[in-house]
């Protein structure tokens, strides 16, 4: 297996969607380093969900590389799957299943072997509040549970880089502190977080690092003190709209 | 290996909490063979045990008419109900009124006739004897018609089969009464009853035995025919659960969350086909059990299990895995679970009809018959009708196992394809 100082390299990228003759993305480069908390942020359809796909081998780039710490991503041998956790905006589970089930199955695809599940099940269904329910079929769950069993799913094999695509989005305000101070527990320990989502406000708590991406291109990218003061704002809303504009976008 | 046991006990827990995909697997095919074997069986009964009501309405005088019925009676297909003081207007009524299958109207001058005949018929024989011209020298006077009234609903192959029994008992009544005409010419007097008898009789018997390959005398009943067709019907059904399965799995997100974990799909893949394996199999086992032990309870025909177990075991399991394949291979497709259960039914119940589930191969002909054999099902029915219905052995049934082997494997070919040009894999 590669080793990299960098969690994510994204060189040369160009990706269009068959049957599309829009470019998503062309030339585009990105680092992001070990231990790093890095926000992605950008206006509906400006590639957020297209990168975070590519990053993460679900899409395959048509020109240029993908690699998680140096280790490239559509590699057929997935040594890349091994390192990273996914954590879709979506409900990505079984619904019939209870999170014991779902968390038993995710894991063993993950590559962790029973005692290995067993022991991160009991952990995480402790931490994320969730050990009461742990025998109680998902889909009667409240949206904020859902939100933890999914969590609990892409952090289930301890990886070293966390994809996040908004994983805050639509719950009450004791999940999503929940949620985010279990993140910073994991990014204190190393792990590197890469994160998506229109909550600006949660972003600026949660991240060190950012990139605004627009039309498949990064308008804006580094710490987000110094990208704020290179733009002369306060916060990354104002920032948001300066770069992205006011017009409605689909 | 663990990663596949892990993901099979995946599947059973959602198909075990999938109440009416269960239903649909292994209640609907139940009703479905109960209720088309006891139509059958119907069916079979009313032509070989049950007598076939006739209602007759004789216009006739004479004695040939009464000789008639009883003949008709005798040759027992039919259950006689004579409408005295009748005509044919009557009869019809009466056969409307209480849906009778047949009517049979005898002519008011039938004894007169056949009489006539039988005197026209000794007379020239009588001649040929002695070498003399025939007295009469007429023509044989033409008896009329007997009018025969049948329910529209009675098949064409029974009412030639209803025709042809008439016929022979016509033939009884003219040719007793010619024999009795020419043997009075002869000797003047009455021809004994015994001597009748033993002239009129056949002595030449038919025996019916149903060719079987192992020499065994089993008569083939509706349980033997509907219970292995519907139970392969079923097996191919399982596409609404399966198929289903497989489409809720790729546009769900879960699956997303499968491709960016570091295990192949095919293990997912493999996982399904090994549990719905066992569906199949299961679904086997409860019908066939049904047709041995429930079928005789409630006055159905007991199913009667071959005699190659093994033979019928490997037929199951390549029959169940042809039917898994199929249905994976449609989920592959399938862009939505409206899709995979609307082109899933339609395509099913159209393999079931080409593949000869609802009309006999056999009965096919030019087109219909080679499309049979495209069909996975009519393979899959050939191979157990040898067993069940011809005692055939496995080595028998080789010639329908590998063809349903190679539809097997050109859908497992196509679901590869699917996943592979879909990035799902």
């Amino acid at each position: 297996m590669a080793v990299s100082n960098w969690a994510v390299s994204i060189e040369d990228l160009g990706f269009r969607y068959p049957g599309n003759e829009n470019v998503s993305f062309s030339g585009l480069n990105l680092q992001v380093a070990k231990g790093e908390r890095f926000g992605l942020f950008g206006p509906n359809g400006a590639g957020k969900t297209t990168l975070m796909n590519l990053m993460t081998g679900v899409l395959k780039a048509n020109t240029g590389s993908v690699k998680l710490l140096g280790n490239d991503v559509t590699s057929s041998d997935k040594a890349a799957n091994r390192l990273f956790g996914f954590v879709p905006q979506d409900f990505s589970f079984y619904h019939e299943l209870s999170p014991a089930e779902n968390l038993e199955f995710f894991g063993a695809w993950a590559g962790l072997n029973k005692t290995q599940t067993k022991q991160r099940t009991d952990e995480l269904l402790n931490i994320l509040g969730l050990e009461d329910v742990r025998d109680k079929a998902v889909g009667k769950f409240s949206g904020g549970m859902k939100r933890r069993v999914n969590l609990a799913i892409g952090v289930l094999h301890s990886p070293e880089i966390i994809f996040l695509d908004e994983p805050t989005v639509g719950v009450d305000v004791h999940t999503r502190h929940a949620i985010m101070d279990y993140l910073q527990i994991l990014n204190n320990n190393g792990t590197t977080l890469i994160y998506t989502s229109h909550q600006l406000s949660e972003a600026e708590d949660l991240c060190k690092h950012i990139a605004f991406i627009d039309a498949g291109q990064i308008i804006a990218e580094g710490d987000i003190d110094t990208v704020l003061q290179q733009h002369s704002h306060e916060t990354l809303e104002e920032l948001f709209i300066n770069l992205t504009g006011k017009a409605l976008r689909d | 290996m663990f990663k596949l046991w892990i993901t099979i006990k995946k599947d059973v827990r959602i198909l075990l909490r999938d109440r009416v995909g269960i239903a649909l697997m292994f209640l609907m095919p139940i009703v479905l063979v109960v209720v088309v074997t006891s139509i059958q069986n119907s069916t079979f009964q009313l032509v070989n045990k049950n007598k076939l009501p006739a209602v007759v309405c004789n216009l006739d005088a004479g004695k040939s008419g009464g000789q008639l019925i009883k003949d008709i009676d005798r040759i027992g297909l039919f259950k006689v109900i004579t409408l005295p003081g009748s005509n044919a207007d009557s009869l019809t009524a009466y056969m409307d009124k209480n849906d009778a299958m047949l009517g049979i109207a005898i002519p008011a001058n039938f004894s007169e006739k056949v009489s006539a005949k039988a005197a026209s018929s000794a007379d020239k024989a009588m001649a040929e004897f002695n070498g003399t011209p025939d007295s009469l020298n007429a023509p044989p006077p033409v008896i009329d018609p007997l009018t025969v009234y049948y329910n529209p609903v009675l098949q064409q192959s029974l009412r030639f089969s209803i025709q042809g029994a008439i016929q022979s008992a016509l033939q009884l009544v003219e040719s007793r009464q010619t024999l009795r005409t020419l043997y009075y010419n002869t000797n003047e007097k009455e021809m004994p009853e015994a001597l009748e008898k033993e002239m009129l009789s056949a002595d030449s018997k038919i025996n019916m035995i149903p060719a079987s390959k192992d020499g065994t005398h089993t008569t083939p009943n509706a349980a033997q025919h509907n219970v292995p067709a519907w139970t392969i019907f079923a097996m191919f059904f399982i596409i609404m659960s399966l198929g289903g399965s497989v489409v809720r799995e790729k546009v769900s997100g879960s699956f997303i969350r499968l491709k960016t974990l570091p295990t192949n799909y095919m293990v997912g893949i493999m996982s399904k086909q090994l549990t719905y394996l066992v569906v199949t199999m299961l679904q086997a086992a409860v019908i066939f059990s049904m047709g041995i032990w429930l079928f005789p309870a409630v006055g159905l025909p007991a199913l009667n299990i071959p005699n190659d177990i093994f033979g019928t075991f490997v037929v199951t399991i390549v029959c169940g895995w042809c039917a898994v394949s199929y249905a994976i291979c449609v989920g592959v497709f399938a862009a939505t679970h409206e899709q995979a259960n609307g082109f899933g039914a339609i395509s099913i119940v159209i393999l079931a009809c080409i593949g000869g589930l609802m009309v006999p191969s056999f009965a096919m002909q030019g087109l219909a018959k080679t499309l049979a054999s495209f069909s996975p099902m009519h393979w899959c029915l050939e191979a157990y009708y040898s067993l069940f219905l011809e005692g055939a052995q496995l080595k028998d049934i080789l010639n329908n196992i590998i063809p349903i082997l190679i539809i097997t494997l050109v859908f497992q070919l196509v679901t590869y394809i699917g996943l592979k040009r879909k990035n799902l894999i």
